[in-house]
């Protein structure tokens, strides 16, 4: 069509400008570069979301990979129980110095002298800290276990873990990085040693909030999310389909009708942190609801994903034809029947559809769940709704403000899960509306 | 009995209930469906309605009031001194006591003669039960607290036979009402179309909800600071939240705080509106089908990514970027390595959110721009106008309206916009016109005053309430005014 156009002036034009110049020259030129511009527009943007993926993959990618350092940890009686007395007194197992077995065992590997405090102290420190707790519950689970040696995996301090993956410029003089010499050479003598070596890394999956990277993981905060959508999926879709269908099928055309109209599509653009304050204000000062439980998240995400799922649903059952409705009623259905048994199934696809991306929108949301207390320190999974959760963006949030290179990492890294989960429900969307979307 | 199971106990019998209603209907109309008004899944639905909502709504009016009620009773109980100690300290006896009674639910018959003759320590009891007493306890307390107990088991009790009566007697007058000629369909189409109503009333609960929530705190926080100071003062220095502190402590000045907004969402817009609306025009004039069709979603996928995630990019990305950058001009051009753009600053804050708002833009123009009827294009490019000429002097102009409304809800999107400004404009609250500075923003300091531990008295947390209220009105002043020029204009070629 352009190229037509484009040629036909052209030719049309030739002879003309040889005589007399109307600008032609002029007036092609300011066409290219508008082009140039659109083009220009387009690719910047394109730009930036490349910028940013690859912004957020190219330092996350290696979240998925951590460094452990598997040592055989004998759980001497002297250490673990030195009065043997845990027949009698439970807590003994739990305040044992387990760092001892790992410092013992870490020395042993490094053929280092035990009686060299500094030495033994930069050994120790390439351990994470979280090896204690590790320790702790393979005792308690089995204290059969104690005078026995058994290999055990451990997780690698930060930053070992950085240094191993490279992140960290060992040309950089010594003091001013936190990984010592002597520490990359034992890295190095236990990497080939096989004992320390990096594998797929379970934990950022399972684990909950810490103050050690390496031992911080989304799984606390995934469960916490997973419960609030679970409270905005079985919530909205009710009430925003039967919203839709009175506003759609029953409701008069007059100003109350109009009014809600203009209401929910103001809605649809409120802040989204108004609705953190709604929350505060309501479901917890004057309901009384628990701070930082995933019901009251559920609540607020639910508010705010109505308005998205009422104009969605609208749209659908605005698309299912007229004829439809007729043909029900003509064969004596109630209005009532017409449209749970014709018009809503038809409209079905459309609904998800709009559901899913609204679930996808509340999924992300970081701001509401900010107010109402959801940026906890939550190391246990919650066991149900009603209990301290937090979510899946508020932990990003969180990991975000820590000063570590290693929580830049680990933050990257569930950002990363986060898009996964967010492009599998949009695709959704899309194969639902492909497969099921019906043109009248 | 629980409530769970007291609210299973009324969907079984609501089971019960359809089934007695089906097979009811079905012996009435004596083997013809034709002689029932209803189907009979109907008449079924009608007898468990009437079973299960009025039973249902008694159960949730009882759940609410009853504590109340309890509560009331509970604090007329307690001894004088206690009352005369002024509503602080009775509402914390009776929180204490609340604990007492849980407490003594889990003792032995001997432990609680202990308590009650007084030989036995409260909080000792109760420590080794596993409740945790905040402070000593007094002996009054178990009294108080059998005596809350002992309300509390007649509650569930009479609760339990209340809700349960109902439950069956609406069953049972339900049945009765069941008859061939019986209209048993649209009574229940009723109740349906009850509970549609009540659904789609919600919308407007939330509103309410929003301004009437919103209005009583900042109410209160107005009681404490005067509006004029709010609105017109020029410092923001709020100090701390402290327990006690009380009264008016701090400054609070509106005006950096909506400076800094305002300044922020004119940046990125800067940044954002030329971008989106050239690449609308493109795409609507220029591009073929497909590259359209892999282009628009891709852009679309950058108003799919959370806030979070564009806050981290600030973060990590281009702030440091613009830092290192400036650092390197001044460098080139002074000698002297200093940056003068700080990684946290207007202009990043402004840029990357400007970035985020690029698919607002360039979708909702896109909208417009090809909604202008193909005649006025037509007619343009047949007078001899260039395709930019014809995007220029008559397609723009014909989508002039739609567009502003366009720009206006993406405005009230940068306005209100939280996760970026937090991580990426800084928090310091100052009135200045370098955009190479940090400033801060109205969300930012609601999300400031609001996290951590708080007191709903101070006026350092319930100015949240109205720098909200403040925020909702602009947003929504915004959204009302660009909507109605957006509808007024589709109307024009409709």
């Amino acid at each position: 069509m352009t190229d037509i156009a484009s040629t036909t002036v052209r030719i049309s034009a030739r002879p003309e400008t040889a005589k007399r110049d109307i600008g032609i020259k002029r007036r092609y030129a300011a066409e290219r570069r508008f082009r140039a511009y659109g083009i220009a527009a387009i690719s910047t943007g394109l730009f930036f979301l490349a910028l940013l993926l690859w912004t957020v993959i190219s330092n996350g990618y290696t979240a998925f990979q951590q460094t452990t350092i598997t040592l055989p940890i004998e759980f001497t009686e002297k250490v673990v129980d030195p009065k043997g007395e845990r027949a009698t007194d439970g807590k003994v197992l739990l305040t044992a110095n387990y760092p001892l077995l790992v410092r013992d065992a870490l020395v042993k590997q490094l053929g280092i002298d035990a009686s060299k405090r500094p030495q033994v102290k930069q050994a120790t420190d390439m351990v994470s800290a979280s090896s204690r707790t590790l320790l702790r519950d393979m005792v308690v689970a089995d204290p059969s276990i104690i005078g026995k040696t058994v290999p055990v995996t451990l997780l690698a301090e930060a930053n070992i873990d950085s240094a191993f993956k490279g992140q960290i410029d060992l040309k950089v003089d010594e003091s001013k990085r936190k990984v010592k010499n002597q520490q990359v050479t034992w890295m190095n003598q236990l990497a080939e040693a096989g004992v320390l070596k990096k594998s797929f890394n379970t934990g950022i999956f399972t684990f909950g909030a810490s103050s050690r990277p390496e031992a911080a993981g989304v799984g606390v905060a995934a469960l916490g999310s997973f419960y609030m959508m679970l409270i905005v999926l079985v919530l909205s879709l009710p009430i925003g389909v039967a919203a839709s269908i009175y506003l759609e099928e029953f409701a008069p055309k007059n100003r109350l009708t109009d009014l809600i109209e203009v209401n929910i599509n103001n809605l649809a653009a409120v802040p989204s942190i108004v609705y953190g304050l709604l929350g505060l204000a309501v479901f917890i000062n004057f309901a009384g609801m628990p701070r930082s439980a995933a019901v009251v998240g559920g609540f607020v995400l639910t508010l705010m994903t109505l308005p998205t799922i009422i104009i969605a649903t609208r749209a659908a059952l605005k698309a299912v034809p007229p004829s439809i409705r007729s043909a029900a009623l003509g064969l004596g259905a109630s209005k009532m029947q017409t449209i749970f048994h014709h018009v809503l199934p038809l409209a079905m696809p459309g609904i998800l559809t709009g559901t899913i991306i609204g679930l996808a929108h509340a999924l992300g949301e970081t701001a509401p769940l900010l107010l109402i207390g959801m940026v906890a320190f939550v190391v246990d999974y919650p066991g149900s709704p009603m209990e301290p959760s937090t979510a899946l963006p508020v932990q990003i949030y969180m990991w975000a403000n820590e000063a570590e290179r290693a929580f830049v990492e680990r933050t990257s890294g569930a950002i990363i899960i986060l898009l996964i989960f967010l492009v599998v429900m949009n695709l959704g969307a899309i194969l639902l509306r492909r497969r099921f979307e019906r043109r009248w | 009995m629980s409530t769970s199971l007291l609210l299973l106990l009324i969907v079984v019998i609501g089971f019960i209930a359809y089934f007695a209603g089906r097979t009811r209907s079905l012996a009435l109309s004596g083997g013809k469906l034709s002689n029932l008004h209803s189907l009979p899944g109907y008449h079924g639905s009608y007898v468990a309605i009437w079973a299960m909502l009025p039973a249902a709504l008694v159960l949730g009016a009882w759940l609410i009031a009853a504590p109340v009620y309890i509560d009331g009773s509970t604090r007329a109980t307690l001894p004088d001194t206690v009352q005369s100690q002024g509503p602080a300290a009775v509402q914390l006896a009776l929180g204490q006591v609340k604990s007492v009674a849980g407490g003594l639910l889990r003792l032995s018959g001997e432990e609680l003669a202990a308590l009650e003759s007084g030989s036995a320590n409260l909080r000792a009891t109760l420590a080794s039960k596993g409740v945790a007493l905040a402070g000593e306890g007094d002996p009054y307390m178990v009294t108080v607290a059998k005596h809350f107990n002992a309300m509390t088991a007649t509650n569930r009790w009479l609760m339990t036979a209340a809700v349960l009566l109902i439950a069956v007697a609406g069953g049972v007058y339900a049945i009765r009402n069941v008859a061939a000629r019986f209209r048993a369909r649209n009574q229940v189409e009723r109740v349906i179309l009850g509970s549609l109503i009540v659904a789609s009333s919600i919308a407007i609960l939330t509103t309410v909800g929003i301004v009437a929530s919103m209005l009583s705190e900042a109410g209160r926080f107005f009681t404490m600071v005067s509006p004029l100071e709010f609105f017109f003062g020029t410092v923001w220095d709020p100090r701390f939240a402290a327990a006690g502190s009380g009264g008016a402590s701090g400054q609070f000045g509106l005006i950096p705080l909506l400076a800094g907004t305002l300044y922020i969402a004119f940046v990125a817009m800067l940044f954002a509106v030329p971008i989106g609306l050239f690449a609308a025009i493109y795409m609507a004039e220029y591009a073929s089908p497909r590259l359209r069709s892999t282009a628009k979603p891709l852009l679309e996928v950058l108003a799919g990514i959370p806030t979070i995630v564009y806050g981290f990019f600030a973060l990590v990305t281009v702030g440091p970027f613009l830092r290192d950058i400036s650092a390197q001009l001044n460098g080139l051009l002074t000698g002297d390595y200093q940056n003068f753009i700080q990684a946290q600053s207007v202009l990043t804050a402004g840029i990357v959110m400007g970035i985020m708002l690029i698919p607002f833009v360039s979708s909702l123009s896109d909208d417009i721009i090809t909604q202008v009827p193909r005649a006025l294009r037509d007619g343009s490019l047949g007078l001899g106008a260039t395709r930019s000429e014809t995007v220029k002097k008559v397609i723009l102009p014909a989508a002039l309206p739609g567009i502003v409304g366009a720009l206006l809800l993406t405005a009230s999107r940068a306005v209100g916009e939280t996760m970026i400004v937090v991580l990426a404009a800084g928090v310091a609250a100052r009135m200045q016109i370098n955009p190479f500075e940090p400033m801060t923003t109205v969300t930012v300091k609601i999300v400031n005053q609001l996290t951590g531990d708080l007191e709903f008295t101070s006026p350092q947390t319930l100015v949240a309430f109205a720098l909200g209220i403040t925020l909702f009105v602009i947003t929504l002043g915004l959204n009302i005014y660009a909507l109605y020029i957006v509808r007024k204009y589709r109307e024009q070629y409709e």
